[in-house]
């Protein structure tokens, strides 16, 4: 294990975790909006935002999929190191983390079932930048419209179909993060 | 003019200073100690143990002091510290065939390797209040035997050995579900059932047991064995390797066996019924032995009666003293809100009998 | 054994309910599982409400509790001051300065913004219970969207009563999908459940957490010809003359006299201030 695994965590965990947990709260309960996050440096490839939602909301109780680049050494050991959440593959994740071109096709992860549809993955997209341009959003956490720069839309569009089931989406570029939960609505570029 | 009534905060810290005055009651007599309680009242600080799910006869031994005997107050308040406790990890099962056994009965044979062992316990005690105990409790120093130095095995594994009872159900060596950790799902399977039913509230788990001896849902009972002693608890460490014994726990282990005549899916035989519970706790660990038998029914292919020691989801969902305690008690809060919007919906209903008589009648 | 973690919970605890609030929020009304802690206040008493609240605060907050919807009656001051104690917040008594509010049975007249966060304490999370004791029977239903049931059982009070005999706890239809408990609020508190803050709802007894976000559709149950009806009583508040507020019935004297107040506490107080 390199030594600079050990680094990159919360200072303090209780507090930034809960400020964390707050920015994550926001965006999914108000999809397209953009928030900003700190406390994790956790190595390359992996985002400062996708860093901190991985330790607010990973533990030995969530598997995690590492997709494409993102499931190297140093990412696998830090998060192992600093949540202990197992990793495997897509069918079992609980979280799945990566590019998009390496985390499709969506079906193969958990949608959950019609007893239990929260039983299904969160996805974790790395994006190059992220900004309130291209698709408009709609739906619950939206008062009308929103606009959101995502990295696709007719599987996005597929998924909201699957409702009640379905994944949840994190959207994650350097120390900014957005949230697509399976109830928002995609219509065409505004 | 009318002011609103406060006081709220103040009320509250002068009922808790009232309330540890009448927790010490008067001063003349002298205090308690915990070290007290945990020797002499020990059977209360079992069943704390058993139902708060805290081996620790000391913290229990303080819960019943500070809840001033109330005992599902002190299971309370051991649940409420359980809970903050940072989690290590998993011990191995512990082997009750090892047990050293201060008691050990049969019902089934008369005599068996290992013995008959009566140990401490009321049975036979003629129930006359012993005048003695209010000057002092001096005691006469009992009998001893030589320790056995022999395992004691497992009664059933005689009667097994003919084949006539229900194999046991081999587990996977999967770990069990923790229910102290996931939200309880049903159906629930055997272990989940179990690990609810040892910390539930013995009261309730004694009326469902004796229930189904009455009648509901009635499972034939005899008590196989009823052991007390001290098990070895032993713990997997990573960094070594090897297990090695962190320390030892008395539980109370009751196996049942029922006749039964068979169903579509069963041939005739014994089935078994199983409760082991921290510490001496021989009602509780007989009950819940009574109580996983009938909540069985479906797995032997047995009819489902409708008796309620039959209905997992009612034993369950009810049989915990803290999630019932807290929910009873809490009708005392207030509810004016609730209450006026109420009062609102009858003064409505009243208003207009005639009409809605009328449509009623269409 | 006095050095508690920030807002009382380990932080294995609070991710497990943190990850329940997030999937909550995306299937706004699904009662999602989750393993509720035992606290040190007894289940029914809030213990759904404090682990949502314990999870979702930072530093940063102010935070208010109400009960029944004043500040001060004994088991709000109770959890008020659990979360002083405990993760240090600053409270207030004001609906307008709060960032989070705890509440049990009513929603503040008060208009809530985007920058607040309201949690419910939830006795009974399930709006099917008293109609199908089974959660296994239950679950099922809001699975299949069966909601038969409870249209029975309101078309039923129609034709008995000439009106729907629930006065609080009034089910409501969340974005057309799931039916759910309200918690113990008057119904004429339902209307305001479209709102801009973030509603969270805990119940701990019965390990369930559900949510809505922001602006989410909220229908209260009716019937074309018996629509809903968010009433309350035909009166003003006799400390302020509000006629807008949910009021509270107090028996004034030993001939039966009574008197109309806001419920809402800081409503109430508020409103008096601008009047002298």
């Amino acid at each position: 294990m390199e030594p600079d695994v050990l680094e990159g965590g919360f200072c303090n965990a209780p507090i930034d975790a809960a400020y964390a947990f707050r920015a994550a709260m926001n965006a999914m309960a108000r999809p397209g909006q953009i928030e900003t996050v700190a406390g994790a440096q956790p190595p390359g490839p992996l985002s400062v935002s996708a860093g901190v939602v991985i330790l607010t909301l990973c533990d030995p109780e969530t598997p995690i999929y590492l997709a494409g680049d993102h499931n190297c050494t140093q990412v696998r050991d830090w998060i192992t190191f600093h949540t202990g959440a197992p990793m495997t593959g897509p069918a079992d994740a609980i979280f799945a983390l990566g590019k998009w071109s390496d985390l499709v096709p969506l079906d193969q992860y958990r949608i959950g079932t019609p007893r239990y549809p929260d039983r299904s993955a969160t996805v974790i997209v790395e994006m190059d930048e992220l900004s309130n341009a291209g698709e408009t959003l709609s739906g619950p956490g939206i008062e009308t419209a929103t606009n959101l720069s995502l990295p696709d839309r007719q599987r996005f569009q597929q998924n909201a179909t699957l409702y009640p089931l379905g994944l949840d989406f994190f959207l994650t570029a350097g120390d900014r993060l957005a949230a697509l939960p399976r109830t928002t609505k995609i219509a065409g570029v505004s | 003019m009318y002011v609103a009534v406060k006081g709220g905060e103040k009320a509250i810290d002068a009922a808790h200073a009232w309330l540890a005055e009448e927790r010490r009651g008067d001063l003349s007599v002298p205090e308690l100690s915990v070290a007290q309680i945990r020797e002499q009242m020990s059977l209360a600080v079992n069943r704390v143990m058993a139902e708060g799910s805290l081996y620790d006869p000391d913290l229990a031994a303080l819960a019943i002091k500070q809840a001033r005997g109330d005992l599902i107050e002190a299971i309370f308040l051991i649940r409420a510290y359980r809970t903050t406790l940072q989690r290590f990890g998993g011990s191995n099962p512990v082997d009750t065939g090892e047990m050293s056994c201060d008691r050990r009965i049969s019902a089934t044979f008369k005599d068996a390797p290992g013995g008959q062992v009566l140990g401490p316990t009321f049975d036979y005690t003629h129930r006359l209040l012993d005048f003695k105990l209010v000057a002092d409790g001096a005691v006469d120093p009992a009998d001893e035997r030589a320790v056995e130095t022999e395992t004691t095995p497992h009664i059933m594994s005689f009667l097994n050995k003919e084949g006539l009872i229900e194999d046991d159900v081999a587990t996977d060596g999967a770990t069990p579900p923790d229910l102290t950790r996931e939200p309880l799902e049903l159906p629930a399977d055997r272990s989940l059932r179990l690990q609810s039913l040892t910390r539930a509230d013995e009261g309730f788990i004694l009326g469902m047991a004796y229930s189904t001896q009455r009648g509901y849902a009635r499972n034939h009972a005899f008590v196989a064995e009823l052991r007390v002693g001290t098990c070895c608890v032993e713990m997997e460490i990573p960094e070594l390797g090897f297990a090695i014994e962190i320390g030892e726990v008395e539980v109370t282990e009751c196996e049942t066996v029922n006749q039964f005549q068979g169903s579509k899916t069963e041939p005739p035989q014994f089935t078994r019924g199983y409760g082991l519970v921290f510490g001496q706790t021989e009602r509780k660990a007989i009950s819940m032995a009574l109580v996983d038998r009938a909540l069985r029914w479906a797995e032997l292919g047995e009819d489902n009666v409708g008796a309620p020691a039959q209905d997992e989801e009612f034993v369950l969902y009810h049989s915990d003293n803290i999630q019932a305690t807290g929910f009873l008690e809490h009708i005392k809060l207030p509810h004016y809100v609730d209450f006026q919007s109420e009062l609102e919906l009858i003064r409505k209903l009243r208003r207009t009998p005639e009409t809605h008589m009328t449509e009623a009648a269409e | 054994m006095n050095e508690y973690n920030f807002a009382y919970l380990d932080e294995q605890t609070k991710r497990m309910i943190r990850r329940a609030i997030l999937k909550g929020l995306a299937i706004p009304g699904y009662q999602v599982p989750f393993a509720s802690r035992e606290m040190p206040m007894p289940y029914g008493w809030g213990t759904g409400g404090v682990q949502v609240s314990a999870a979702v605060l930072t530093p940063e907050d102010t935070f208010k509790v109400i009960d029944q919807g004043a500040d001060d009656t004994t088991n709000a001051v109770s959890i008020r001051k659990f979360f002083e104690k405990t993760a240090n917040v600053a409270v207030t008594e004001e609906t307008g300065e709060a960032s989070v509010i705890q509440t049990r049975h009513r929603i503040p007249e008060q208009v809530l913004t985007e920058d607040q966060i309201l949690v419910y304490q939830v006795p009974i999370p399930e709006p099917l219970r008293f109609l199908e004791p089974s959660e296994v029977e239950t679950r099922k239903m809001h699975a299949l969207e069966e909601y038969g049931l409870m249209h029975v059982k309101l078309y039923e009070d129609i034709s008995q009563h000439g009106a729907i005999a629930t006065a609080y706890a009034y089910p409501v239809k969340i974005e057309g999908r799931y039916v759910m408990d309200p918690s113990p609020i008057p119904k004429f508190d339902n209307p305001k459940m479209e709102m801009a803050a973030i509603q969270l709802f805990g119940a701990g007894r019965e390990q369930r957490i559900y949510a809505l976000p922001p602006y989410t559709k909220v229908v209260s149950l009716d019937f074309e010809d018996f629509p809903f009806e968010a009433s309350k009583a035909d009166q003003v508040c006799g400390v302020c003359g509000a006629e807008d507020s949910y009021l509270d019935e107090l028996i004034t004297d030993d001939e039966g006299g009574r008197m109309f107040v806001c419920s809402d506490t800081d409503y109430c107080r508020t409103r008096q201030g601008n009047i002298t």
